[in-house]
């Protein structure tokens, strides 16, 4: 895939607005770019989009691969309507208030309103208030149009996103807008089903977009259950080095995937997907994860009797701001290690057969 | 119409070219003489009335935005602000820098990596970066050097039936008003003046009115309406939807009241709404105006606007076309 297709891919799927539990357009639009490349696409009654491309193995004893990335992203709703026709809302998923001042955003009442969240002009604040704590119920949303209308179109519980259109920065080669949380992972299995588009692969694939993560990785548990497949990978982002934020905590944008290490992850899918980076020439970084992962990984290890789990990752800086930002190399570098794992997979998950560690 | 065209471009004070431009190119289809001062002013010179008085009309170019003070071994841009900002608009938003516009955001810290006191500070500027998607410094000095002007990226949309949302609404609504005075409206007998760096200190307009050397003039503005939540209704300023503004007294002018009667009474013989702004804060070329020479009696007339000096501020449309019928009823009269 050229450079210029990655960024559209990117675009259209960070333009779509998908906040957990209403990510209907956005899963569109990743169907829309999966369905050339597999047998079938499905939805589970939880709502997560499953595109299944079968391997070349005997029926008989064949495994199966899941690569799963979340594509629902962070919004708001709508808590009350206010006299004047504003609204108070709510986050979906974590927010920093700080982070809204000023943010334009889409209602999505009985039709679409563009809206704007208000910030009083400096001439009338005082010092008092600028020093003051945001506080997400002190913040309101003015849609423009009068009152009743408002009424007439805006319900309490309505949901919310961003009006942000994705930019490319100069050089062609990062990318900033919204919900690159996750719409990157998303891409990336686009990235690999392409690459796995003329590549026999012995093992059932299993692309999966899950809903609902930023609420609690709620769509993984039940795709997890409901696939029940021999070892899965989550495909999500990690935080990208920038000031203030770094040691060990945050990674170099542009310099490939980072591959978590952790219990949450087996040791044997991760040698595998390091020997892979190494043998293949995949840039790649090393995350050290001390707990479960907050990613589709948890979810997938406890699955059922257990899951083999793995989790990469695309570096990304500002995560859960409209100007998220990462490089398309590296979500370029990621969807072609998930192409050779599908490829070389072994599913050898014997403990008493783990490799050492190199 | 011309604001959408107008707010999309960049135009922070000192850096108005790119306004200037569009402006001369339409100052070509109405009759006036047209020149630009030594400061970037652009100004009209039209026949005066036989035997009356000359009345300038001006309309500020400049808007709020940042300027580029280091560049980090990172590649991200440190900046100062241009004019008054609240820091705290400024996160989480695109932005243009230099000359070329090269495309950049205003990055913060993910939630997740916050401690929870940390989150409780609002924003300082000092905390804030560009960054424009540089591998390093090297690669950053390439793009962009400091002393470049950086504006919030122009997103002019409108919203239900005859709102917009988009930036510098403070102050291309009043260019976008004084524009269609000027093209719409060849006979009237007025002189105007686009002035520079209002932002930084009504600059521009000391000069403009020292060479137009008017009897009285009307400054054109967008100003804030606040008439939103969280803010007695007393406190509002200006409301949408509710007309031009006069201004009686701001914190840089105390205004002619001869000329306050003489618009007030044309509005209510054209039966047109008009309000007060009921605030006397902020300043505005109407001071740089009244003291030039030996004086000039002045006011301002403004368009409600909520939320100026962010990227994202709100308008109704009708308030600026009663602001255009306000003045030419005015000038008419």
């Amino acid at each position: 895939m050229k450079e210029l297709e990655l960024s559209t891919l990117l675009t259209e799927l960070s333009q779509a607005p998908g906040a957990s539990g209403f990510e209907e357009e956005a899963l569109e639009v990743a169907a829309g770019y999966l369905r050339p490349y597999v047998d079938r696409i499905e939805r589970d009654p939880f709502g997560n989009l499953v595109a299944f491309k079968k391997g070349e193995a005997p029926e008989e004893g064949r495994k199966s691969l899941a690569l799963v990335a979340h594509i629902d992203e962070i919004g708001a709703m709508v808590t009350k309507l206010e006299p004047g026709g504003f609204l108070r809302f709510t986050s979906v998923g974590g927010i920093d208030p700080r982070t809204l001042y000023s943010l334009p955003v889409i209602v999505h009442g009985k039709n679409r309103l563009r809206g704007v969240i208000g910030a009083k002009p400096p001439h009338l604040l005082s010092q008092k208030e600028l020093e003051k704590e945001t506080r997400l119920e002190d913040l309101f949303i003015d849609l423009g149009i009068p009152e009743e209308q408002v009424q007439q179109q805006v319900r309490v519980g309505d949901y919310i996103t961003f009006d942000q259109a994705a930019q490319l920065l100069a050089g062609g080669s990062c990318l900033a807008g919204k919900a690159l949380d996750n719409r990157a992972g998303v891409a990336a299995l686009v990235v690999c089903a392409r690459e796995l588009e003329r590549v026999r692969h012995q093992a059932d694939l299993y692309l999966v977009a899950t809903v609902q993560e930023e609420v609690g990785v709620r769509g993984a548990i039940t795709a997890a259950y409901g696939l029940a497949p021999d070892a899965a990978v989550a495909v999500d982002v990690t935080h990208g080095e920038a000031p203030g934020i770094s040691g060990g905590k945050a990674f170099a944008l542009g310099s490939g995937p980072v591959i978590a290490m952790g219990p949450n992850i087996h040791p044997a899918l991760l040698q595998q997907l390091k020997k892979l980076a190494k043998e293949y020439r995949i840039p790649h970084q090393l995350e050290a994860v001390a707990g479960p992962t907050s990613t589709d990984a948890r979810a997938f290890q406890i699955a059922r009797q257990g899951i083999p789990s793995a989790l990469v990752s695309i570096p990304l800086r500002y995560m859960h701001s409209v100007v998220e930002l990462l490089n398309l190399e590296d979500l370029l570098w990621t969807g072609r290690l998930l192409a050779l794992l599908a490829r070389h997979l072994e599913f050898n998950f014997a403990w008493e057969e783990e490799a050492p560690c190199t | 119409m011309y604001l959408e065209e107008l707010s999309n471009l960049p135009g922070v004070s000192g850096d108005e070219g790119q306004v200037r431009q569009a402006l001369l190119k339409y100052l070509q289809e109405q009759p006036g003489e047209v020149r630009v001062d030594a400061l970037g002013n652009v100004l009209v010179r039209r026949k005066a009335p036989p035997g009356g008085k000359r009345i300038m009309l001006t309309a500020h170019m400049d808007e709020v935005g940042l300027m580029v003070t280091s560049i980090e071994k990172s590649g991200h841009l440190r900046f100062e602000a241009v004019g008054m900002l609240d820091p705290r608009v400024l996160v989480a938003k695109g932005v243009r820098v230099g000359r070329e516009g090269i495309p950049g955001v205003i990055g913060s810290k993910a939630i997740h990596l916050q401690k929870p006191d940390e989150r409780r500070k609002p924003y300082q500027l000092e905390q804030l970066f560009i960054d424009i998607g540089a591998k390093n410094k090297e690669e950053a000095e390439k793009l962009v050097s400091p002393g470049d002007y950086v504006s919030f990226a122009g997103t002019f949309t409108p919203l239900g039936e005859g709102y917009y949302r988009g930036k510098a609404f403070d102050d291309r609504a009043g260019c976008s008003v004084l524009l269609e005075l000027l093209l719409e409206y060849p006979h009237l007998a007025f002189d105007a003046a686009f002035t520079v760096q209002e932002e930084v200190g009504s600059r521009g307009a000391a000069v403009a009115a020292y060479s137009l050397n008017p009897d009285k003039a009307v400054v054109l503005e967008g100003t804030s309406a606040a008439d939103i939540p969280g803010t007695d209704p007393e406190g509002s300023a200006t409301r949408l939807g509710e007309g031009p503004a006069i201004t009686f007294m701001d914190q840089s002018v105390i205004a002619d009241r001869g000329l306050v009667r003489e618009l007030v009474r044309a509005a209510e013989g054209a039966g047109l709404p008009y309000q007060y702004r009921r605030f006397t804060g902020g300043q505005t070329d109407a001071g740089a105006v009244s003291l030039a020479r030996e004086g000039v009696p002045c006011t301002v007339v403004s368009v409600p606007c909520r939320y100026i000096h962010s990227p994202h501020c709100l308008l109704q449309e009708r308030d600026l076309k009663l602001t255009v019928d306000l003045i030419r009823a005015w000038l008419e009269g």
